[in-house]
């Protein structure tokens, strides 16, 4: 019994990560609302001795010494004259910091967003832009499970990028597509960037434009930013960004951006990607079976592909469909992704293997799936 | 530093009243500090170190001289060794307070003041300072919060600024932190007790009613301490009045209108305040103290006890907390 108990400590120490400065930091708000202001105090010295550059902490300590003396008028009392929005983003900050801790997402909730992650995607990141967090889920048999969340810096006007310099973030469902160490980076992206594939083909086809939206950290002289801060990149402490850049895959990784994210439980999570999916596989059994009709009824309308409408499109594979003899079509690693904000807009990826009595090739593809009426209908193909 | 400066000298004073056996040549000595005569009164108050070393006052008035001639470090020295003799003497702990607090050392002076008052719970000047002191350490955190550089000449003006809205009547907002929200948005906790606006002045109560004697005798006392009135303030006061520590009533007397004068403005309000009576002719009264000076801000629980003497009602005991 001793031993078990030993061990389950053990077990338990190494499971629980030590409290982030995050959690300390909420420690320390707990002792101001339970009144136990030494404590408070001891606690935030502690933090600030371990974490000097942590600005909210710093704030919080100027309210508890402010405190001894007099009454306090508001959260980040300051006195001085100082440019409003210095002290505004600090306690927005400390805003986001704690609704994120103290309303985290249910056990049974998860983003309606990822509707299937094929095997090699190991984790999914999801920001919610609204409350400043980013949520790391992991694949644990195909179904994302929360692992860790952390508090991030989005563009200074917001999201739903539209233009170049316009200091938003993109809203959307993107991957990354590169690891830049910090050794390839000045000291204004601290621990590393990972950029993502910002204008996707849907940004592009939507007019949008910009360019280099990274997930990168902070300066040395600073844990963290406000909440919106940044040009358009999630920015995030340094700590944190290092704990999100071990389950990173360059390529493979998604990363969604919502507004604020849409939580649902498993089960009618599941019954759309069970609904997707059959729609998909009927999609490929229509293709092999060389019915063109019938596999062009899955395309929409306002189908377009790299200059390709949905006649032009229709034409070329009745083409090709029509002077084959068989035709296979194999398909794997397929991940399936809810946009955010869209409605029932869903980007699928996967691996095309084709075969035919002429040609065969394999291929990474991406296509982009609209709800028209009843059915779901592909609105945008191409290499992914 | 200049309120620094003034209540230095009030040491001296309190510290000549609270140990009557001083010497002339310290008298003298402190006579000409306060003609702004440095070097002779270190001259003197030196002679009579030679012969007695150990000389509690004399030890206490050199390191004023020092400290008024801005020789900190030494003054330093005198003052620490005055808290290891006499730990039990708040004066010493308050003056090391000031000096540091005038070199910039904030968290030492607020070690020192604190130390001042765990030794004298009811030691205004060190309170009065203290305030100050956690006022400047407040400020300091608020730089490195919003990185102002707290050495450059700006800031500095501005710190003084710090100091002189402590004492401005300010609302007190104030309220105890939200719960778990619900829906709304977490909001971070305010710190500071929950502090409930003074009542308006309650409306004279019928004669009869004893209680009502009492709070009107109490909003009275408080009255006189706000208009700085000093005799009418020490009228309310029992003459078996129980003096807190080994002060002599004279001493008290003496402590308490130096603490009602020096201020330029006092306002003292009562809140909340429960009365229990004691029979007919004694009453226990529990109140928040709201003290707003020019220098100071404090809010404060407070009791009184008093008994009904010839028909009126007299503070027999005081205690803060």
């Amino acid at each position: 019994m001793r031993l078990l108990l030993a061990l389950l400590l053990v077990f338990s120490v190494g499971a629980w990560a030590a409290p982030t400065p995050e959690d300390r930091l909420s420690a320390v708000f707990e002792a101001i609302e339970a009144n136990r202001l030494d404590e408070a105090m001891q606690r935030v010295d502690a933090l600030i001795q371990e974490h000097p550059n942590f600005r909210l902490a710093h704030l919080v300590r100027g309210d508890l010494l402010l405190a001894r003396g007099r009454p306090l008028e508001t959260f980040g009392n300051v006195a001085k004259t100082v440019p409003a929005e210095k002290v505004e983003g600090l306690r927005n900050e400390a805003f986001a910091r704690l609704r994120a801790l103290r309303s985290r997402p249910g056990e049974d909730r998860l983003p309606r967003y990822v509707l299937q992650l094929h095997a090699e995607q190991k984790h999914v990141l999801v920001v919610d832009s609204r409350r400043s967090r980013l949520y790391v889920f992991a694949n644990a048999q195909g179904r994302p499970q929360l692992i860790a969340d952390y508090y991030v810096t989005i563009g200074k006007n917001g999201i739903e990028k539209t233009r170049q310099g316009d200091q938003k973030t993109p809203l959307g469902v993107y991957h990354v597509t590169a690891n830049l160490p910090r050794n390839k980076l000045t000291d204004f992206y601290g621990a590393g960037a990972f950029p993502i594939n910002y204008p996707n083909e849907w940004d592009r086809r939507q007019g949008r434009n910009g360019y280099g939206i990274w997930l990168h950290g902070v300066p040395r002289d600073v844990y963290a930013r406000p909440p919106r801060a940044s040009d358009g990149c999630i920015v995030l402490s340094n700590p944190d960004l290092e704990s999100v850049a071990r389950h990173v895959q360059v390529g493979l990784t998604p990363v969604i951006i919502a507004d604020e994210v849409e939580w649902a439980d498993a089960a009618s999570i599941e019954t759309e990607r069970k609904t997707l999916a059959a729609t998909f596989e009927q999609w490929r059994a229509d293709w092999q079976s060389r019915n063109t009709d019938r596999y062009l009824a899955h395309y929409s309308e306002r189908f377009a592909s790299g200059g390709q409408n949905l006649a032009a499109w229709a034409a070329h594979k009745r083409k090709v469909n029509g002077a084959k003899q068989w035709i296979k079509v194999g398909t794997s690693r397929v991940a399936m992704f809810r946009y955010p904000r869209e409605r029932d807009f869903v980007v699928v990826t996967f691996d095309q293997d084709y075969r035919s009595d002429g040609l065969s090739n394999v291929m990474r593809k991406r296509q982009y799936w609209v709800k028209e009426g009843a059915s779901w209908k592909i609105i945008y193909e191409g290499a992914g | 530093m200049l309120s620094f400066a003034a209540r230095l000298g009030w040491m001296l004073i309190a510290l000549g009243l609270a140990l009557p056996a001083l010497a002339d040549e310290v008298q003298d000595a402190a006579k000409l500090l306060k003609a702004g005569q440095h070097r002779q009164a270190l001259d003197l108050v030196n002679k009579v170190l030679k012969a007695k070393p150990k000389d509690a006052q004399a030890r206490f008035l050199k390191g004023l001289i020092l400290t008024e001639q801005g020789n900190a470090k030494e003054a330093i020295e005198i003052f620490t060794q005055l808290t290891k003799d006499y730990p039990e003497l708040p004066e010493p702990y308050n003056n090391l307070a000031v000096i540091y607090a005038s070199q910039g050392q904030y968290d030492r002076a607020r070690a020192a003041l604190e130390q001042s008052i765990r030794t004298h719970p009811s030691y205004a000047t060190a309170y009065e300072n203290l305030g100050d002191v956690y006022a400047k350490l407040a400020s300091q955190a608020y730089d490195k919060a919003l990185q102002i550089d707290s050495s450059n000449t700006a800031a500095k003006n501005k710190l003084s600024l710090v100091r002189e809205l402590v004492g401005r009547p300010s609302p007190t907002v104030v309220a105890a932190a939200p719960k778990e929200p619900a829906k709304e948005p977490a909001k971070p906790p305010v710190v500071a007790e929950k502090a409930k606006p003074a009542p308006e002045k309650p409306a004279p109560a019928p004669a009869a009613d004893p209680s009502a004697e009492v709070l009107k005798t109490v909003n009275a006392w408080a009255d006189a301490w706000s208009k700085k009135n000093a005799d009418a303030y020490l009228a309310h006061y029992a003459r078996d009045f129980k003096t807190p520590g080994k002060e002599t009533r004279a001493e008290w007397e003496k402590n308490r209108r130096a603490r009602i004068t020096a201020p330029k403005s006092i306002s003292v309000s009562i809140a909340a305040p429960k009365v229990t009576m004691n029979g007919a002719d004694r009453a226990t009264v529990r109140f928040r103290q709201n003290y707003k000076s020019d220098v100071l801000k404090s809010n404060s629980q407070k009791t009184l006890v008093l008994v009904k003497s010839d028909g009126a009602w007299k503070i027999v005991e005081e205690k803060s907390g």
